[in-house]
């Protein structure tokens, strides 16, 4: 990092911090009715290390995705049929989890930026 | 500098090198994606000692303690062994000691091994017969016995194996018996938290072996155990569970049958279900999962969504894809 404040991911708890929202998001992901059919067949472990990647992300912690891997992992999803309704769906268990997690509203709002910046990649637009 | 072995190969990791890029410069087949630690798809195993302490951040304790750890966090500190993966090419041979039935199609197999195993309570090993035909099965005894070892093998129609185990194999013949393997096993280190354990069939072997070891070390949290097959015929060692029922205050069994009315005693229904239904929130709990693949896949959600930590299910789904197993030539 080349100015002297801290990264999002620093402020936000770093590894701690992704490890204690991977599971709440999890479970809200999983029982929710309108996104859990994208989540289901698959295995837990994988999910949950997938997950982990995801919240790293959002954080801007240490991640080497780029917008063409964010489409390529999604792509099967887009052909499922996933949309922006379904987009909205993950903004809303993200801040959910991360209020219930009692992080500050400034930097619930910085991780929303950062999963907002990829949403045209996710949806493969 | 330090020398890296992996297998029959020697290789060099200069200081400020991971072993990852070691092993990706001498041209080691291993997968890898983030290098950051995340996503855990470069983990190897260390056969000669602990790792360091930061190439196992974020491995569950299991893993840890059987020396896993991810070569794109590890920076040798010493000379290392390692291993690509868990399987391992170590067997020790063993003599079979007793066979009893424990229902119409399972029998319980006594072996004597010729060393001590080194084993944690619930894990499995690999049996071998003479013409390498060569199958899972889960320790069923614990720690206190580690030159003999019992087993509970459920036969299979047609399964190569099994049935050989059933109607060919006699007491002195001989096996050969893997390292032990697996991650779903006990460790003493939190002794008052609850244990849920559920299996179907067979798949009680290693929960047995669990329970024995908990009970042995003196585990003060509640340990509910449900065992579950289709028919009360396909249970067995429900006096035992029962008696133990009787001299273990914190220990709660329930039988469970899924087809048809349950006799008294049992209750009506799939184990993973009736255990979902009996117990309150399982935050903070233990769970061991054992046996039909199906039923381990579907209770890992269910627990999880009531509360257990993924960190928290340990699972041994068994499998009988005969994966792993060489081929056996017939013609020769
Ligand atoms: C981690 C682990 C632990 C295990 N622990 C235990 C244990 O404690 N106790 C226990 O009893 N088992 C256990 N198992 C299962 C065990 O390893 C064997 O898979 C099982 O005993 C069957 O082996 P087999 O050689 O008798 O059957 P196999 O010959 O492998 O056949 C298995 C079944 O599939 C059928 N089958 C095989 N091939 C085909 C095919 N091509 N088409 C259609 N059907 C086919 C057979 O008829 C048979 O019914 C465990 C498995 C794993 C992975
Ligand atoms: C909000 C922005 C999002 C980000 C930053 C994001 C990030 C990620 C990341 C990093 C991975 C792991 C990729 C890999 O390593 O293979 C992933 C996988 C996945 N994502 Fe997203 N994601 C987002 C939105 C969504 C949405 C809206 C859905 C569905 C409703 C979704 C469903 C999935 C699924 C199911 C996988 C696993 C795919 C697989 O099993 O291969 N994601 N995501």
């Amino acid at each position: 990092m080349s100015d002297n404040k801290a990264s999002l991911y620093e402020r936000i708890g770093g590894e701690a911090a992704v490890n204690a929202a991977v599971e709440l998001f999890y479970r809200k992901v999983l029982e929710d009715h309108r996104i859990n059919r994208f989540f289901s067949n698959t295995n837990m472990d994988e999910q949950i290390a997938k997950q982990k990647a995801f919240f790293t992300m959002s954080f801007g912690g240490p991640n080497s995705y780029t917008g063409t891997d964010m489409r390529n992992a999604h792509a099967p999803l887009v052909k499922k049929g996933l949309d922006n309704s379904h987009f909205d769906a993950v903004m809303e268990h993200l801040g959910a989890t991360l209020t219930e997690l009692k992080v500050p509203g400034a930097l619930i709002a910085e991780a929303a930026a950062i999963a907002e910046s990829v949403r045209n990649d996710v949806l493969g637009k | 500098m330090k020398k890296i072995v992996l297998d029959e190969q020697v290789m060099t990791c200069q200081s400020g090198e991971s072993l990852l890029d070691t092993l990706l410069h001498n041209g080691v087949d291993i997968a890898y994606s983030c290098r950051q630690g995340v996503c855990q798809s470069c983990m190897v195993r260390s056969l000669a000692g602990a790792p360091p302490a930061m190439s196992q951040r974020g491995l569950k304790d299991v893993r840890q303690q059987q020396n896993y750890l991810l070569a794109c966090q590890c920076y040798p500190e010493h000379d290392m062994e390692i291993a690509l993966n868990a399987q391992s090419a170590f067997f020790t041979e063993a003599t079979v000691a007793a066979k009893a039935m424990l229902n119409a199609e399972t029998v319980l197999l006594t072996i004597q091994c010729q060393k001590p195993l080194d084993f944690y309570a619930g894990q499995f090993v690999k049996l071998q017969r003479a013409d390498g035909l060569t199958r899972s099965y889960s320790i069923a005894n614990s720690r206190l016995h580690t030159t003999k070892l019992t087993f509970h093998v459920r036969r299979l129609p047609n399964g190569q194996f099994s049935e050989w185990a059933h109607d060919e194999l006699q007491i002195g013949d001989t096996l050969k018996v893997s390292e032990p393997q697996g991650l779903c096993f006990y460790l003493p280190d939190r002794p008052t938290q609850n244990l849920l354990l559920i299996g179907t069939g067979s798949g009680l072997a290693p929960l047995a072996g669990i329970i024995s070891e908990a009970l042995q070390q003196g585990h003060s949290g509640e340990l509910h155990l449900f065992h579950g097959s289709r028919t009360a015929a396909g249970l067995y060692w429900i006096d035992e569970m029962q008696d133990l029922e009787r001299q273990h205050l914190n220990f709660h069994y329930t039988p469970c049958v899924s087809n048809g009315t349950a006799p008294a005693g049992f209750a009506a229904g799939r184990a993973n279900e009736v255990a979902i239904q009996a117990l309150p929130k399982l935050k903070d709990w233990r769970v061991y999962l054992c046996g039909h693949p199906d039923m381990v896949n579907q209770a890992k959600f269910q627990v999880f969504l009531k509360g257990a930590s993924s960190t928290d299910i340990y699972a041994d789904a068994f499998h009988v894809t005969p994966n792993l197993s060489p081929v056996i030539d017939k013609s020769s």
